[in-house]
Formats: structure tokens, sequence, C-alpha cells
């Protein structure tokens, strides 16, 4: 029986090995054969911290620090590990309420109970202050640092522009950005982005099942450092800005301020501004809200760069440039003025009363009506092209070469085109060909449909003082090192006037300041060139609008004043103007009351306009 | 003198050595699965790897003890420990501690002893001693009755203490009647309960019956069609439908909800990754981020970061997985199978039946725990928490399987008596 029996033993056996070789195969399968396993294991133990560089500094051009970066702290939570919570001394320091809390509470668990989330983001250093004695009470949360950008001035506040968290889009087109990193939204912050974002860096650490630090991964191999963002330095000069936004308190416009021989824009303004730190950190939605809606003001309207004005006179310099290369038009031209225009067909364009005839120098220091609609017919109906057409198209280049009708390039963003029309648009008004010089002859006084940017108005300014030729406004004059410059910025752009030309144009605006249309803006010590603009349409009252440069040889600031149904460029833009070129040649204002009165204007709600003894001190242009 | 030396060369080395091996191994692994930087002597008396050095030195004071005793004294006293051990289930159960659920623990100063560990080994004695009585035999109906009442008392004791997974070792015995004489069908069916079972869970138990019926109809069609036959095979049928039944009604209405949930982790029917299913989730995580060669002695980070649960007892293997890979789970593997196969191969060998029957005892009560608690390790087996022999961190285990062990090693060395 028990001989008979002793093979089970090796039946046994083959059980135990079965098993075993059940095991083996399942080990090869779970260990060798497949890799989610070792992927959720790095996912269990590695945690990936990102380390958030400083975002680059922003100096002005004298190397005052205009935008800095001030420690700020997200308040984390670890909702398994926060328990024993006083919810409500939390709650008070934080300023919600206990439902707020709650609802806060639920979404950070929702999303891992074992993993931070941010709790409270972006409490300034200020907040954090009451915060920080009392943080051990509340087991389970701790602080994050981040940075916050700080604004030493209250100024420029669209030039800079703002920073937000980037957007789901943001983050699904460019794999750089992970949700809670900050990218610049609008202003420099934008256009240099790449640049004042600096590089993230990553530290990988081991946690536990509770999420606690166990050190970090492998001796820190794989971390990766932070860099800062780059230092931009800008070429505004702060005090001019920060003197401009006080002149332009009150009323709506613009000033822009170049240096001439560089491009470099010394002052952008857009008024009405806002204070740029408002919109930082967690205060920015309900500010930014605010400002939104604002649409009396429409503060966060770059009008510098954005809004679109008929150039009104001003434009004349531009007739009289273009007059001249066509060949239509000579300095000695000669043209009497009847007290206007007229169309032809009864109507007429009106003219102030003024000494008649005029040559060119005189019709530019006058700025007469019927002058410049004379020219802009000679140069419609030019014999040299073949009809009007040709003849405008050829107006159309010459115009657009001196930056007007499209962005300049300007190295903020928002920057507009301005709008010199084609001739596909009076085609379109008017019928194919049926259009003559006397139908767009408001064109030639800077009215109808053409449509400028201060912007543009001061690089043409700009480029009268260079006798033809500008660079690329931008408002960034160096890259970290002081001599990386973006190398578009150093190609010099030529209109398509013959420099010589200019002269005339030139002296015709110097006598805009002495003895013409904006005697009344002049610097006893500084000679400078000017022209007054006053721009109907259809908003109210015109818009005061002032374009110069000085001194008048070898500018150091070419500047475009506009004022916002003020009345005449004279009146508001030109005496703007003069205070900015004393300002930022002489460092300082001797004409006080003249500042006094400018400053305390407010045009917008009509109080304090006293302006000297009335319209008719002020000549019409 | 001359005796005392013959017994020294009589000992199976191998088998102390396998056990030597396996123990320090063990000691190792609690200690990488327990291992933290505040605490790393691996004699630290208050961390449990310390605590673990201790049981093994106790464990081979015991082995020494058992050596030197007189081989007869276990089989003369078998049923007194079978007895004794009975009791101190009974008592358990009124005077324990219950922990994590189970009623299993007696509390003895800062220790806790678990009886259930040693009746393990007091029924291997007690059912080695009636099977090694020349006057039982198991094709005897009634001395089966009595070898299985001697399995069943015990396993019924346990499951009182709602301790579910030390009552089913002691199915492992059947391959302990099976070795005495009893019909190979009961390990066939054996088999084929789970099979079935796992089928009537995860399909419709009245298709799975009409399945039945078609296979026995065909099977009684394929024989001589003799009524002997046609009993039998209704008679299996009915057992099955019955099983059917019987399991779905245990699972639906007396299974524990967490019990339920374990197995239909295992079955797929549920993943709960977070709840049920996690242990085992994290489990094969841990051992199969080991790869090929694992991730170095102390250098696993999911058994040392505790994202496996009860990685000291239940989940030991994890550890192995991690930080010795596929190479080092095949050692171990390979080691316990060693030890299992030279215990039968040693039984064999043995003049006494009882030395014979019990040896195999020792060796299915290895194989049930390895097995079970490996396969539960790799997602094979639901949930189970018995240990996995010299891994899992416990006093109460370690010493049970180190007596069980020690004592066949003690009457190996008498082989060519009949004790």
């Amino acid at each position: 029986m028990e001989r008979v029996l002793a093979y089970r033993r090796l039946i046994i056996i083959g059980i135990f090995l079965s098993v075993g070789l059940i095991f083996i195969i399942r080990l090869f399968y779970v260990q060798i054969l497949v890799d989610k396993y070792i992927l959720s294991a790095n996912n269990n133990v590695l945690r990936y911290i990102i380390q958030y560089p400083a975002r680059g500094l922003i100096f002005d051009r004298n190397g005052k620090l205009l935008v800095y970066n001030e420690a700020a702290y997200d308040l984390m939570v670890i909702p398994r590990q926060a328990k024993n919570v006083d919810t409500m001394e939390l709650c008070r320091l934080l300023g919600i309420d206990k439902d707020e809390y709650t609802r806060r509470m639920i979404k950070a668990r929702n999303y891992s109970p074992y993993r931070q989330s941010i709790f409270e983001g972006q409490i300034t250093r200020e907040n954090y202050g009451f915060l920080e004695e009392k943080l051990f009470r509340f087991q389970g949360f701790f602080v994050q640092s981040r940075t916050l950008r700080k604004y030493s001035y209250s100024i420029a506040a669209h030039t800079f522009g703002y920073i937000g968290e980037a957007s789901p889009e943001i983050i699904d087109a460019n794999p750089y950005y992970k949700s809670g990193d900050y990218i610049g939204i609008n202003g420099i912050e934008k256009s240099y982005e790449e640049i004042l974002r600096g590089e993230k860096g990553m530290k990988i650490r081991v946690v536990d099942v509770l999420n606690r630090d166990k050190g970090s991964f492998q001796d820190g191999k794989y971390d990766t450092l932070a860099y800062a963002g780059t230092d931009l330095y800008s070429s505004m000069d702060e005090e001019l800005q920060e003197y401009g936004e006080k002149l332009m308190a009150g009323k709506k416009g613009s000033i822009v301020a170049i240096e001439p021989s560089t491009g470099e824009v010394l002052c952008l303004i857009s008024s009405p501004s806002y204070d740029p730190n408002l919109l930082v950190g967690n205060i920015r939605k309900k500010n930014y809200r605010n400002l939104v809606f604002d649409t009396l003001y429409q503060p966060l309207f770059d009008r510098a760069l954005m809004a679109m004005y008929p150039p009104g006179s001003t434009f004349k310099l531009v007739d009289a440039l273009v007059g001249q290369q066509e060949g239509v038009l000579f300095p000695t031209t000669t043209y009497g003025c009847p007290g206007g225009f007229s169309l032809g067909n009864g109507q007429m364009v009106a003219c102030h009363s003024h000494p008649s005839p005029l040559n060119l120098m005189g019709a530019i220091q006058i700025s007469c009506n019927t002058y410049f609609c004379r020219v802009f017919r000679s140069i419609m109906d030019n014999s040299a092209y073949p009809g009007i057409r040709q003849a405008y198209e050829h107006w159309r280049k010459e115009v657009m070469s001196f930056g007007l009708g499209k962005k300049l390039g300007l190295d903020v963003t928002g920057e507009l085109n301005g709008n010199i029309p084609t001739p596909a648009y009076y085609d379109k008004y008017h019928g194919k060909d049926r259009w003559k010089s006397m139908t767009i002859i408001s064109l030639g006084i800077g009215q109808g449909e053409i449509g400028i940017t201060p912007l543009q108005m001061a690089n043409l300014a700009a480029t009268i003082s260079n006798r033809g030729w500008y660079y690329v406004p931008h408002i960034i004059r160096a890259i970290g090192r002081k001599d990386s410059l973006n190398p578009d910025f150093r190609v010099k752009k030529v209109t398509d006037v013959n420099p010589a030309y200019f002269e005339v144009v030139v002296d015709g605006m110097a006598d805009v300041v002495t003895s013409g249309t904006a005697r009344a803006s002049q610097i006893d010590s500084i000679e400078f060139c000017g022209k007054t603009g006053t721009a109907q349409n259809p908003h109210g009252k015109n818009h005061s609008i002032f374009i110069a440069f000085a001194p008048r040889l070898n500018s150091k600031i070419a500047i475009s004043v506009v004022v916002e149904n003020a009345g005449s460029g004279a009146e508001w833009a030109a005496p703007i103007a003069s205070l900015m070129i004393e300002k930022y040649l002489k460092r300082t204002v001797k004409r006080r009351d003249l500042e006094e009165r400018m400053m305390n204007a407010d045009l917008i709600h009509g109080i304090n306009i006293k302006n000297e003894s009335g319209k008719g001190h002020f000549l019409p242009d | 003198m001359r005796a005392e030396k013959g017994i020294f060369y009589r000992i199976d080395w191998v088998l102390v050595v396998l056990y030597l091996v396996l123990v320090l191994m063990g000691w190792l692994n609690i200690y990488a699965a327990v291992y933290n930087d505040s605490h790393q002597h691996i004699t630290d008396l208050h961390q449990k790897y310390g605590k673990q050095m201790m049981f093994i030195v106790a464990s081979i004071l015991l082995a020494i003890i058992i050596i030197i005793i007189d081989p007869k004294f276990f089989a003369q006293f078998s049923y007194f420990f079978y007895a004794f051990f009975l009791f101190s289930l009974v008592m358990v159960i009124f005077a324990g501690r219950e922990i994590s659920g189970s009623k299993s623990w007696f509390q003895i100063g800062g220790f806790g002893i678990q009886p259930g560990e040693f009746a393990k080994m007091a029924t291997a004695l007690a059912l080695a001693k009636y099977l090694g009585s020349l006057d039982h035999n198991i094709k005897n109906p009634r001395h089966l009755f009595m070898a299985a009442a001697i399995i069943v008392i015990p396993a019924l004791l346990i499951l009182a203490e709602r301790d579910t997974g030390t009552a089913l070792v002691f199915l492992c015995f059947v391959l302990v009647l099976y070795r005495a004489g009893l019909t190979g069908w009961v390990l066939l069916a054996l088999l084929a309960l789970p099979v079935l079972g796992v089928l009537t869970l995860s399909m419709n138990k009245f298709l799975l019956i009409a399945v039945l019926f078609v296979i026995a109809a065909l099977l009684y069609l394929r024989t001589r069609r003799h009524s002997r036959h046609f009993l039998v095979i209704l008679a299996v049928f009915l057992a099955s439908t019955g099983f059917v039944f019987s399991v779905h009604y245990t699972f639906n209405h007396i299974l524990e909800p967490h019990q339920r949930q374990r197995i239909n982790v295992l079955l797929g029917i549920n993943t709960d990754l977070k709840g049920a299913g996690y242990n085992v989730n994290q489990s094969l995580i841990a051992i199969g981020s080991g790869r090929m060669w694992g991730k170095g002695f102390l250098q696993g980070t999911q058994t040392k970061y505790n994202f496996v649960p009860e990685q000291s007892t239940d989940f030991i293997f994890c550890t192995v997985g991690e930080e010795h890979g596929f190479i080092g789970s095949l050692v171990v593997i390979g080691l316990f199978l060693s030890l299992m196969i030279r215990i039968v191969l040693n039984a064999e060998r043995q003049r006494s039946k009882f030395s014979k029957m019990y040896g195999y005892g020792v060796a299915s009560l290895f194989f049930i725990h390895v097995s079970i608690n490996i396969g539960m390790a790799l997602g094979l087996l639901p949930v189970i928490g018995i240990p996995l022999p010299f891994f899992s961190y416990g006093g109460s285990s370690l010493w049970a399987f180190t007596i069980l062990l020690f004592i066949f090693i003690k009457q190996d060395t008498q082989r060519y008596e009949l004790v």
C-alpha cells in the first residue's frame, strides 16, 4: 500500500512547481514586459517642483528702476494634512467667509488630498506679514514664494502692460507654459516676454505616501536651475513721462516723444491712464473688471498706439513735401486765398482770414487751407500720370514712406495701422474711377478718411527733423548688455522725398512757433519747429493736435500731442508740447503759470478751462 | 558522545541552511521595508527590524532546544499540543484582542501572540499522529471523517475569530490526506471549484448551469451508459449546481462587503484603485518597478515610502520585487520551492509513518502560505492576510514556522527508526 502511493510525491512536487512557474510567468509579465508599473511608481514618489525665476527688471533711460519684483506668497494647502484648523481665524486673515473656505477646500481635495493646491494666490508681502506669525497654527497650510510685479512710479501703465496666468489656450499652444505660470499679456511684458521671463527650473523631490518630502531625487542629478529673466533698458525718460501724464490729467489724448536721431521713444502717454500697480497679484481680477467697465474714461485703451485721428493741418507738411517731390510745388509757388477753396459745386473749404497771397513757407506758418487744397489738387491732377488713380497711388506710396498708414513696428504690443485709404476704397464708395481730386480734396488738409496714430504723428515730426529718414521707434534701447538691440531698430527708413525739399518745410515750421499759429507757445531759450492741427471729428469739439521737434538743428526730441475734443491745436496741444520740450531739454520748466493752467484744466468735465483771453487769441489753422 | 555526534551528522544541513538563508533574507527585507533615515541601525530594538532580530535569536534557541529534545516527545504529545491549542483558540475568542477586525491575538506584556499560527503546527502533528497509526486507514470512511475533523475543527474556530486567511490555510492538509491515500478526485475538485466559483461570479448562473448540463450530458453519452456512470455524473452535476448557487449566495449574503470588494477587484469586475483595489495596485506598482535587477537594497521607493500598505507583513514580497527585481524574486521563489521539495523528499525517506505524514504537513503549510501570500502580492488571488514564512514581520509566525520545520528536521534525524 505504502509503496504504491509513493508516486504521489511526484504529483505533489508537480503542484509546487506549477505554482512556482505561474508566479515566475506573472513576475516576468509585471516586471519585464509591461511599462505601466514603473511609470506609476515614478508618479507615486516623484514630485516635480517648478522653480520660478525672477522676471527681468526694466530701467528708464537714466538708469532709474521702473519695474521690479517683490516677493509674494501663495498660500498652499495639503487637504489631507489640514487638521484642527482654526477656520474662523484663517478666514479672517484672508478676508474670506466660511463658505468660500469650504469651497476652496473641496476644490483642493478634489484635485488631490495628498498634493498641494493653491489656496490663496499672490499674497503681498504686507498681507503676508499678518499671516506669517500665525501660520504655524494652521496645520497643512504652508506658503510657496512667488514674485509680484511692482512699479516704482505709477506711470506708463499701457506701455508696461501687465502679466497674468497663462490661459489654457496658451498652455496648449506653447509647451513651455504650465498651469499657474505667468505670462506677459500686453505692453512690453508681452513683446519682450521671452526675454523677461527667464528660464524656469525644476527640482525633483521624492515624497512618501503622505506627500512628505524625503529629499532630492538621485541627489539632484536631474534638477535644473532657474535663470532669472534679462533686464531691459528702456529709452523712456521717467521724469518726462510722469510730467506728461500730469499735463494730460483730466484730458483724453496722447503724448508721444521720440529722439529723432535714434528712434528711441522718450515717452508714450495715453490719457486717461491707471496705476499699473492695480493690475498686480490677487487684486488684478477685480481692478481689471472695474477698468474694463469704465466706459467714460476707457482707461485700458492705449490712445498713443491705437487711436486713429485725422491729422488735420499737421498733414499739410506732408502735402508740402510730396508736392515738391512730385514737381508740382516749389518754395516760390504762390496761391491767393479768397477765404476758402471752392469745390466748384457751390461748396467750399473755408479758411480763416490772413494775408494773401502766400508762398509755401507762409502757407505753412499761417496754415492756409486754400493753399494746400490747391497743392493737393495739383498732385492729383498731375499731367505726368495718365490719370488720377495713378497719381493717387503714387501719392499714397510717398505718404506711406513716412511711416503713415501702417504699423511702424514699435516694440510695444497694440499698435494699429492707421489709415491712408486705398484707391479701392474710393472705388467702392464712389464707384470705380468715379472720383476726382475734388472728391477727395479734404485729404489735402488732413481730414476725411485719413487716420493717423499719435505715434505716427511723432514719428512724422522726427522724420522731418531728420530731413527725410527715421528709425523704427522703439522703447527698449538695450536688452541686458547695453549693446544688444534688435537690429531692426538700426535700419534707417528713408522717405521717398528728396532731403533737399525739407528745408523750406522746416523753416515754415519754425515760423509757426515764432510768428505763426503756435506763437503763444514759444520758448525763449529754445528754437523749435512745430505745426498745429485742428481735427474736425464726429465726436464733438475739434481735436487739438500739435507736432514739433526741438531744437531746430540736431533735434533731441520730436513730439506729438493730441487732446481730444479740446479745440484748436494752438489752444491745448501746442502749449503742452512746448512744456514737454522745455522739460526734456532744460529739465525744469520756467513757465509755471502755463504749466499750472495746463495741468489743472479738466477738459473731460469742463473744469478750470481758462485759457488766456478766449478764442480770439489763438489763430485757427 | 557518540550519539550526539551522530545526531549532528544526521541533521539535514541543507534544510537548516535554507532556513537560515530565508530567515536572514526576511530580516534584511523587513529592514528595507521599514527603513527610515532617523533609525538606521538594523539592531535598533524600537524598530520592527530590531524586534525581528530578537525574534530570530529566540527562534534559533527554539530550534536548538527542539534538536536536543527526545524525538519521541513530539509524537507522543501530539494530541496534547493539539488539545492545548484548540483550547487557546477557544480562549482567544473570549479573551483575545481585536486587531484590524480579527480577534486572534493574545496580549502578553508588550507582545501579541497569535495562537492560530501555532495551531497550524499542532494540527500537522495531530494529523500525522492520527494517520501515522497503523490502525487507521484513510479508505475507511470513519477514519477519513476523523482525519477531516482534526483539520476542520481548528479551522472553524479560527473562522470564528474572523481570521478567514488563517482558516483557509488548513485547506493545505488535503495534500497530506492525498498522500495518505485519499482519491485524486478531491484534488481535481479543489482545482475545479475555484474555476467554477470564478465563473459563477463573472457570468449568469443559469447560463453556467446550462453549460454544465450540456457537459454532463455529453460525458454520459460518451460512456457505456452504465447506471453507475449515470449516477456519478448526475451527482457531480447536482453538486456543481448546488455549488454555483451556494457560491452565489455566499458571495452576496455571507461575505463581508470588503471581502466582496476584494474579489470583485481580483476578477476585474471592479477596479477601484483608491479603495479596495489600492493595495494590489500599489503592490504591483512596487514589484513592477523593480524590473530585471531591482532598484537595489534600501533603494525601493514604493515600499520605503509606505505606498504599499502592510508592507512589512502581508505585502513583504513587494520589497523583494522592487529592490531585487525579477532575479531577486526568482531566487526567493526558488529557495521556497527548494525548501518544500526537500521536505517532501525527506518525508518520503522516513520509516516512521508519523514522520512521513508530518513532513507532508510541513511542506503543505509552507506551500499554501507561499502560494497565497505571493499570489496575492502579484494580484492573482484576492487579498488574504496571511504571512510569508520567514519574511513577514512577526514573532508568532516566525516561531511557529521554526518549530514546525525543526520538529521535522529532528524527526528526520531518526529516519531509520520506527518512532
